[in-house]
This record gives structure tokens, sequence and C-alpha cells, in this order.
């Protein structure tokens, strides 16, 4: 599989990074040597195996659907590049 | 006479007691190390005021927690109340935590002093501590000129520098195992679920665990018991009793089954690295015990499986750094709306190696590819872990490996090598956080430079106590007490 520098932009914009389209054919050059890397996977024969979802065998706990913590909105504003009023603020999402 | 500061945390432990130090002494000796140390490169964020606090308060206790008194270094991706946390990362600048990992908490609780957070590539992803925002990790030995090794680094150089007893760590694919070995020190990557991740950064949540890093086995042991314990915060953490780990350690492995895999004698591997591997395997045999030789068939899938997984899950657990809720947003211009924010914070905030990652993961979750690489490198995992259950079904009770394919290599060795060259530093590590086991790296020799070199022993799955007891045979037998020549 190879990456194109389209391919590059898509994948940048899916993961909310920003590239400069001069850096957009580094990128997949990049993608491209990683890729060409993991391809050696296609070489196992994984018929009837398994995806891991655990690596110890358990159970994850259930415990009782309630609240057990809250009530701290200065905390939680504390680390915030921008909290007003009890809220995080951020640019406008909608005209 | 030793300087305080360079005590193990057992021989410091016994003197506290004995009234022979105190804490506030032990604490004055690190702070002091610490200060003088600034070319290291180790400390990144102290806190002296709460270090003094804590030796006072553990010099006056009634009853003595298992640490009382100790000094010890936190990997700067463990969250910290009120002192700075920031994974090593620009986006994470000015960010203080309000709350403390789980595992921190242990170690306060049993009466540790916390002397301040340490050096690590950003987000934990690197094996040089050079990609991290505040400037490179120099490794103790070597002059001045090599890396300590990643991620994990200044916790290594740390203990190894004699800034601290000992130090936390995190290894998702070798982090705590690889410095370890190149500073000559010990380090071990607990078995997945025996310590809590809750309030540790997250990097590949399916593969991290903290761990210990100390001088030697019974101080990683000490460690371990203290940070070691079942979590409702942590839905992974395992709910097993936490043994007494050095209560183990009798180094004694007599009728003991070591195994040496035969996929691990890589091609290109340096004699030094050969040499000490089978040095290591004649000790434990004068120790008393069996070496076979075993097959690890899937050995050669570890590392691209690791490289789908590690970054799959890096990429959603890195979605949270949007510039909204802490850390770091980017200058906006007039006009920009939210995906802006979003792509300029990420851009600025994030290194070239986490962008990378960040970018792949999320490549090979997308649409279309999932099954091509995600899915099949889950199931690659599966056979990596069925290989070591059929080893350790076999009867042999640990594993022996070269912890690392090389000694400490120099500072900007990798700068301008392709990234895969890094990832392959990691090729004897990985194995281990993919089968979820414990792997522990002790120093045993030293390379014709006088670089420390470690050996790397795998055990069953919370069969640390075991695994602990084979390493201080080992440890034992190695005799390594070695130091390096202070340059800085």
């Amino acid at each position: 599989m190879s990456i194109d520098t389209e391919e590059a932009r898509r994948v940048a914009k899916l993961a909310r990074i920003r590239v400069e389209d001069a850096e957009l054919p580094g990128l997949a050059a990049e993608f491209n040597t990683i890729l060409g890397f993991i391809d050696a996977l296609a070489e196992v024969d994984v018929e009837g195996v398994e995806p891991m979802t655990s690596v110890t065998p358990q159970r994850l706990k259930r415990r009782e659907d309630v609240v057990t913590d809250g009530g701290q909105p200065e905390a939680i504003l504390s680390n915030a590049p921008d909290a007003r009023e009890g809220f995080f603020a951020v640019p406008k999402v909608v005209e | 006479m030793t300087a305080l500061n360079e005590l193990t945390i057992a021989e410091a432990r016994d003197r506290l007691a004995a009234r022979d130090i105190t804490s506030v002494e032990l604490t004055e000796a690190c702070l002091t190390a610490i200060e003088d140390a600034g070319e290291l490169g180790a400390f990144v964020h102290t806190a002296p005021e709460t270090a003094r606090e804590q030796a006072r308060a553990a010099d006056g206790a009634a009853e003595r927690g298992a640490l009382a008194g100790i000094p010890l270094g936190v990997k700067d991706l463990f969250c910290t109340r009120g002192v700075a946390s920031q994974a090593g990362s620009r986006i994470l600048e000015g960010f203080r935590p309000e709350y403390e990992s789980t595992v921190t908490a242990r170690l306060w609780a049993s009466g540790a002093v916390m002397l301040g957070k340490l050096n690590m590539d950003e987000f934990a992803m690197g094996s040089s501590t050079e990609s991290s925002v505040y400037g490179p990790t120099v490794n103790p030995w070597g002059g001045g000129d090599r890396t300590a090794g990643g991620s994990s680094g200044g916790s290594a150089a740390a203990v190894a520098a004699g800034l601290c007893l000992g130090a936390t760590g995190t290894d998702t694919g070798g982090s705590i195992r690889q410095p370890a070995a190149f500073t000559g020190i010990t380090g071990l990557k607990p078995t997945y679920g025996r310590c809590s991740r809750w309030g540790i950064v997250a990097f590949a949540s399916s593969l991290d665990q903290a761990g210990p890093m100390a001088r030697d086995v019974r101080d990683c042991a000490i460690l371990l018991g203290a940070m070691s314990g079942h979590d409702p915060r942590d839905s992974t953490s395992a709910d097993i009793p936490v043994p007494d780990f050095e209560a183990a350690l009798t180094g004694d492995v007599r009728g003991k089954t070591i195994g040496v895999p035969r996929e691990y004698r890589i091609d290109d591997m340096p004699e030094e690295i050969d040499r000490l591997w089978s040095e290591g395997r004649r000790m434990l045999e004068e120790a008393g015990a069996r070496v076979v030789d075993v097959s690890l068939p899937h050995t050669k899938y570890a590392l691209p499986a690791y490289y789908v997984i590690a970054p799959a899950e890096a990429s959603s657990n890195l979605a949270r750094y949007d510039g909204v809720r802490f850390g770091r947003r980017a200058e906006l211009a007039q006009g920009d709306g939210i995906v802006e924010m979003y792509e300029k914070t990420r851009a600025e905030g994030f290194g070239a190696e986490v962008r990378r990652r960040v970018m792949v993961g999320t490549y090979v979750l997308s649409a279309g590819f999932y099954d091509a690489y995600y899915n099949r490198a889950r199931k690659v995992r599966t056979l990596i872990r069925h290989d070591f259950e059929a080893v350790f079904a076999d009867g042999v009770d640990a594993i022996l490996t070269p912890t690392t394919p090389s000694a400490a290599f120099p500072l900007g060795a990798f700068a301008k090598a392709d990234p895969v060259q890094m990832y392959l530093q990691d090729i004897f590590t990985v194995p281990v956080n993919l089968a979820g086991l414990p792997g522990i790296s002790v120093p045993v020799g030293q390379d014709d430079s006088g670089l420390p070199l470690g050996l790397q022993l795998i055990g069953r799955p919370f069969g640390e106590g075991d695994l602990l007891d084979t390493a201080y045979a080992l440890e034992r037998q190695a005799g390594f007490v070695a130091r390096p020549d202070r340059w800085w």
C-alpha cells in the first residue's frame, strides 16, 4: 500500500493536525517507510486467530451505576486555557 | 563511606530505622546532587520545599511505612498534585494536576519523599529522551555524549548519577528496561495490571505499565511492593494479592529452568552483546539453573505489530489534547473557528515523533485499513502471547535475552535516520509488552569502552516474585559494581 500527498493530507485532517502543503510530500514518504515496515504482518497466517482484546484473561469489573465523584467545577476548570463563568470557552462553533 | 545520596534504598531504610541518619540529611544530599547535575538534564521540575516537608514528617513519624524517608524521583508522565506534569510535551505546558496518580499516591503513603519530576521522551514515544520539550537527558556514563535511553531516560540517569535513591518509570515497549541497561541500573516492567495506570498520562493503554528503576534488584522489589495493588479507578488493574517481593529474594535458582530463545539471535548482533548473553547463560548455569534453548516463532513480527497497535491507541488517547480543557492553546487568527483551533494547537503542541505516530495511528484505524492493519496486528499479538505461553507450559521459569541490541548510542545518532531505525532499538523488549509479561533488566557487564550492558529476564504473568529472585541470582553472579566517572 502506498500513500500519496492527497492521502497524507486526508490523514492529517482526520488527526486534526495542521500540516502545511510544502510538508505533505515529506510526510507521505515517512508514512510509506513505516507502512513498508508494518507490511511484514501480511506474511503471517492469522487464519482462525482471535484478535487480542485483553492481554490478561480477565473480565472487566462492573460497579453500581451511581455518581461517585463530582461537585468541583473550579478544580476541573483550573487548567483550562480559557474558562469563563464556570464553562470552558472555545471559538465560535456555529455561525 | 558511601555518600548518603549513593545509598541503596535497603541500606538507607536500615540506617534510617536505626536513627543512624535522618531523612532530612538524606533528602538534602539528594537535593544538592540534583542542583549540581543540571548538565544531565535528568530532573526537569523539582519540589524542594515539599521534599523537605515530607522528610521532616518521615523523621518525626511514629509509624514507619515501607519507604519512610526515602527520596525518590518521578517520571514526568505521572500526574502529581500541584507539581508540573507535562509528559515531556509542549502541549501540556503549564499543566498542574489537581489530583495524584495512584502509583505515586501509594509511594507517598508509604512514607517516600518526592524530589521532583524526571525527563522523558515526549508522551513516552522514543528511545533516547531526545524528543523531550525540555531537551535531552545525557547519560552519566561515557563522558557526556551518550543517550541515557528512553523513554524513561531521566529516571535512569538520575538513579545512575545518585540524584535519587530510586525512581518511577513507565514501559510501553521497553521504556524502563532499555534506559536501565544503558545506565547500569536495574529496571522492572511488571505484568500488565500489576500497577494501576490511573493518573499516568496514557500513551498505549493496552501496553503501558508503571514500574521501578533502582540501583539493584532488592530495591526494585521494595519499590514494586509499594507501587502495586488493585485500584478500582483502573478497571484493568488486577484484583489479586500483592506478595512480599523482597521476602522472595533467596538467590537460589537450583532446579529452575531458564529458556534462551533462538529467534533473539538477530542478524548483525554486535559481538559484545552476543558474548554478554553467553556470559549470562553461564552465570545462571553456575548458580545451578538448567538453561535450555527455546523457540518464540513469531518474534520477528512483534515490532511491526507494536508499530500498529501503539500508534492506534496513541491516536485515540491523544485526541484529548484539543486546547480546551488543559495545557496549551495556539494563538488564533481573526475568524479562526474551532477546527482551526484544534489543528493549530496540535500542530505546534506536539513534536515531530508524536505527530507522526498520531497520524500513523489515525491511518491504521481509518475506514478501509482497519482490518488490514489494526485487526491483523491484534491477531499477531495473540500469536506472540501464545508463543510465550507454550514455552512456560513446557516448564520454563524465565527467559534470558539481551535487553538492547547495543550499548548506549551517541546523542543525535538517529537524527538523520528514518524513524524505523530508532524503532529497531526495542526489538528485545517489545514482545514482552505485547504479551503483558513482567521483564527486568539487570546490569551484567561493560563494553570495550566501559559502557554498561544489561540482560533481560522475562517471567510468567504475575510471577514478579520468582522473576526478581532469578534476577537476584544473576545480579550476584555478575557482581556489577562499576559506577560512572563523574564529568558533570
